[in-house]
C-alpha cells in the first residue's frame, strides 16, 4: 500500500485558476520522491493539497490509509512540511519554536529529540538564539528542524535548496538520506534538475497542474546514458544505403547530417564499425560532434509540451 | 482532544505577554493612573457622588470594562492576525488541531491577558479609592464572559483584517468610543432623555452596568439584562467563529 496515495485530485481556485488537473500518484514507504516542474505549474499547490493548507475541489488523499479531511488528525500526524517560504517567528527561540511545532502536532515534550534534531541540522549553538538573529540558511534549517519535531513518517519540502549555499545544500541532502535510512519518506519539489538526479529514487514531473510523467530515476538516467553523434556530410545525400540499415540513424532534411543514437553504457558503441561502414558506401564527412542528452533536456522538452522526450 | 497543542498555543500566547511586559502591563496600570489623576481628582473634586457612589468609586468598573474590552479585542484580533502576516498559519493548517482548539488557544490566551490586566487595574484603583465589591462571584463572572466574549470577537476581526490598519480600525473606531459612550464615567441616566434612549443600542452599556452592580448592587439597567445581552454576544461571536472555520474564509484558499 502506497504511503501517499492521490486520486483524481483538482483544484480550482476562487480566481478560477484551475492549479491541479486530475492528478493520480501513489508513493510509496520509504522512497525519495522528486516533484519537477517549472514555476506555476502546481508542485506547492499539490503539496499544500495533502498537507491540509489549501481545500481540494474534488478528488481523495490518503496519508497511511487516513483520508485527509474526515481522518486529518492521523493523516497530518504522520505529516512534516517544510514551506518553500522562510515563515518564521522573528522574536522566538529557536529551542522554543521547533518544541512549539511538537507540541501542535500533540507529542509530549521530549527534549532529548529535540536536541538530536537541531544536533542534525547543526543548529544546537544557536538553540537560545532568536530566528529573527539568524541568516537565510539558518532558518530553512530552523524550519526543517519544526517539521521533524513530531518525528513525521511523511516529510515534504518545498523548494528546499532555492536560494541556499553550495554547504547546506549538500547538508540537505545528506539528512534527506539519513531520514530515508531511519525509513521517513521524503517528497521534494524542486526546479533545480542536479537535485532530483543527486537525490531521487522516483521523479514526477508536473506541468500545468497536470503530472506528466513518473519514472523511475534510474529509467531515466539510462535514457541520459544514451548519446548522439551528428555527422556533417561533406556532401548532401538523398537517402542512406542499405549497408547501414543496422544502425539507429537518422538523416537531416537537407540531406547533410546524419545523427546516430547510440548507447554509452553498452560494451560496444558501435561508432567504430558505423565510421567503417560509411566509408565503406563512399560517404565523406566534414565534422562531427557528440551530445549527452540531460534530464535537464529531457525536462525542458516535456514542460514545453513536446511529445518526444527521447535523446 | 489534542490538548498538547492547545496548551502550545496558549503558551506561545502568553511568553509574547510576557516578553512585551512593558507595553502589556505598565501602560495599562499608567493610563490608569491618568484616568484617576484627570476624571477622580479633577472631576471627582466638583462631582461628589453618583447614584450616592463616590465619583473615584464610580468609575473604576467602567475603567476596567474600556480595558478589559480594548484589551481582549486588540490582544486576539493580533495574536491570529500575525501568523497570517507572516505565514507562519501553514504550521496551525497543516497540524491536527480542530478550529475549536485553534479557538481556544488563542482566545484563552487573549482572555486570560486581558483578565490579568484587569485585576491589575483593579489592584491600582484600590491604591487611590476605597473599594468594596459586592457580588464578587458577579464580578469574576462578568470579568470572564466579557473577556472570553470580545476575545472570540477580536479573534474575528484579527481573521478578517487583510492588514494592520483593518486591525486596528475596529478597536479603535468601535469599541472604544461605544465604551467612552457607554457609561465608563457616567450614568447613562445623566444624559437627556434621547441620547439616553439610544444609549439602549450600545452593548457596552449593559457591560459596564452589570460590572458596576456586581461592584455597588446598583446599575443602569437590571442585572438580568446585562447578563442576558453578553451572552447574546457571546452566541454571536462563538457563530461567526463556528461560521469562519466551516467555510476556511481567509484561512484556506
Amino acid at each position: 500500500m502506497p504511503i501517499v496515495s492521490i486520486e483524481n485530485l483538482s483544484k480550482v481556485y476562487a480566481s478560477g485558476l484551475h492549479a491541479l488537473k486530475d492528478v493520480n500518484l501513489a508513493i510509496s514507504k520509504g522512497e525519495i520522491f522528486a516533484l519537477l516542474g517549472p514555476n506555476g505549474a502546481g508542485k506547492s499547490t499539490l503539496i499544500n493539497t495533502v498537507c491540509g493548507i489549501v481545500t481540494p475541489s474534488s478528488g481523495t488523499i490518503r496519508v497511511g490509509g487516513h483520508d485527509n479531511r474526515s481522518d486529518y488528525r492521523a493523516a497530518r500526524r504522520m505529516i512534516g512540511l517544510v514551506p518553500q517560504e522562510l515563515t518564521t517567528d522573528a522574536f522566538e527561540k529557536v529551542w522554543d519554536t521547533v518544541s512549539f511545532s511538537r507540541g501542535l502536532f500533540g507529542l509530549r515534550k521530549d527534549p532529548a529529540h529535540i536536541e538530536r534534531v537541531l544536533k542534525d541540522l547543526s543548529l544546537y549553538e544557536k538553540r537560545d538564539n532568536r530566528i529573527m538573529q539568524l541568516s537565510g540558511g539558518m532558518k530553512r534549517r530552523v524550519l526543517i528542524a519544526k517539521a521533524l519535531a513530531h518525528e513525521p513518517q511523511v516529510l515534504f519540502l518545498d523548494e528546499p535548496t532555492a536560494g541556499v549555499d553550495v554547504e547546506l545544500r549538500q547538508d540537505m541532502w545528506r539528512l534527506v538520506r539519513r531520514l530515508r535510512d531511519q525509513g521517513v519518506t521524503v517528497i521534494l519539489t524542486t526546479h533545480y534538475i542536479e537535485e532530483a538526479e543527486e537525490m531521487a529514487d522516483r521523479v514526477g514531473v508536473i506541468r500545468k497542474g497536470e503530472i506528466i510523467l513518473v519514472e523511475d530515476k534510474v529509467e531515466l538516467m539510462r535514457k541520459l546514458g544514451k548519446k548522439r553523434l551528428t555527422l556533417h556530410l561533406a556532401e548532401p545525400v538523398s537517402a542512406l544505403p542499405d549497408s547501414l540499415a543496422g544502425y539507429d540513424l537518422q538523416l537531416g532534411p537537407d540531406g547533410r547530417e546524419v545523427v546516430y543514437t547510440y548507447d554509452t553504457k553498452r560494451e560496444r558503441t558501435g561508432i567504430t564499425g558505423l565510421l567503417t561502414a560509411l566509408a565503406g558506401a563512399g560517404i565523406g564527412f566534414t565534422d562531427l560532434d557528440t551530445k549527452q542528452s540531460s534530464l535537464e533536456e529531457i525536462f525542458v522538452d516535456l514542460v514545453r509540451g513536446s511529445a518526444g522526450a527521447t535523446p | 482532544m489534542n490538548l498538547p497543542a492547545v496548551l502550545a498555543i496558549y503558551r506561545f500566547e502568553m511568553a509574547r505577554f510576557w516578553r512585551t511586559a512593558l507595553q502589556s502591563i505598565v501602560a495599562p496600570v499608567i493610563a490608569t493612573s491618568l484616568y484617576f489623576v484627570v476624571f477622580g481628582a479633577a472631576i471627582g473634586a466638583r462631582m461628589q457622588t453618583v447614584d450616592g457612589i463616590p465619583y473615584g468609586a464610580f468609575i473604576v468598573p467602567g475603567l476596567i470594562m474600556l480595558s478589559l474590552l480594548t484589551q481582549s479585542v486588540s490582544n486576539a484580533a493580533f495574536g491570529i492576525y500575525f501568523p497570517r502576516f507572516s505565514g507562519t498559519v501553514y504550521e496551525l493548517l497543516s497540524a491536527p488541531i480542530s478550529p475549536f482548539e485553534v479557538v481556544l488557544g488563542y482566545v484563552g490566551a487573549a482572555a486570560t491577558k486581558s483578565i490579568f490586566i484587569g485585576l491589575v487595574i483593579l489592584a491600582t484603583a484600590a491604591l487611590f479609592v476605597p473599594l468594596h465589591i459586592e457580588h464578587p462571584f458577579w464580578m469574576v463572572a462578568f470579568l470572564l464572559l466579557t473577556a472570553i466574549t470580545f476575545s472570540l470577537f477580536g479573534f474575528v476581526i484579527g481573521l478578517w483584517a487583510d492588514g494592520f490598519e483593518k486591525l486596528q480600525l475596529v478597536p479603535l473606531l468601535v469599541v472604544t468610543p461605544l465604551t467612552f459612550l457607554g457609561g465608563s464615567f457616567y450614568s447613562i441616566e445623566m444624559l437627556p432623555p434621547f441620547w439616553y434612549a439610544v444609549s439602549h443600542a450600545n452593548p457596552v452599556v449593559y457591560l459596564v452596568s452589570g460590572f458596576r452592580w456586581a461592584f455597588f448592587g446598583k446599575g443602569d439597567v437590571a442585572v438580568g439584562v446585562s447578563i442576558a445581552v453578553t451572552f447574546g454576544f457571546l452566541a454571536l461571536c462563538l457563530g461567526l467563529v463556528t461560521w469562519i472555520f466551516r467555510t476556511g474564509y481567509r484561512l484556506k484558499s
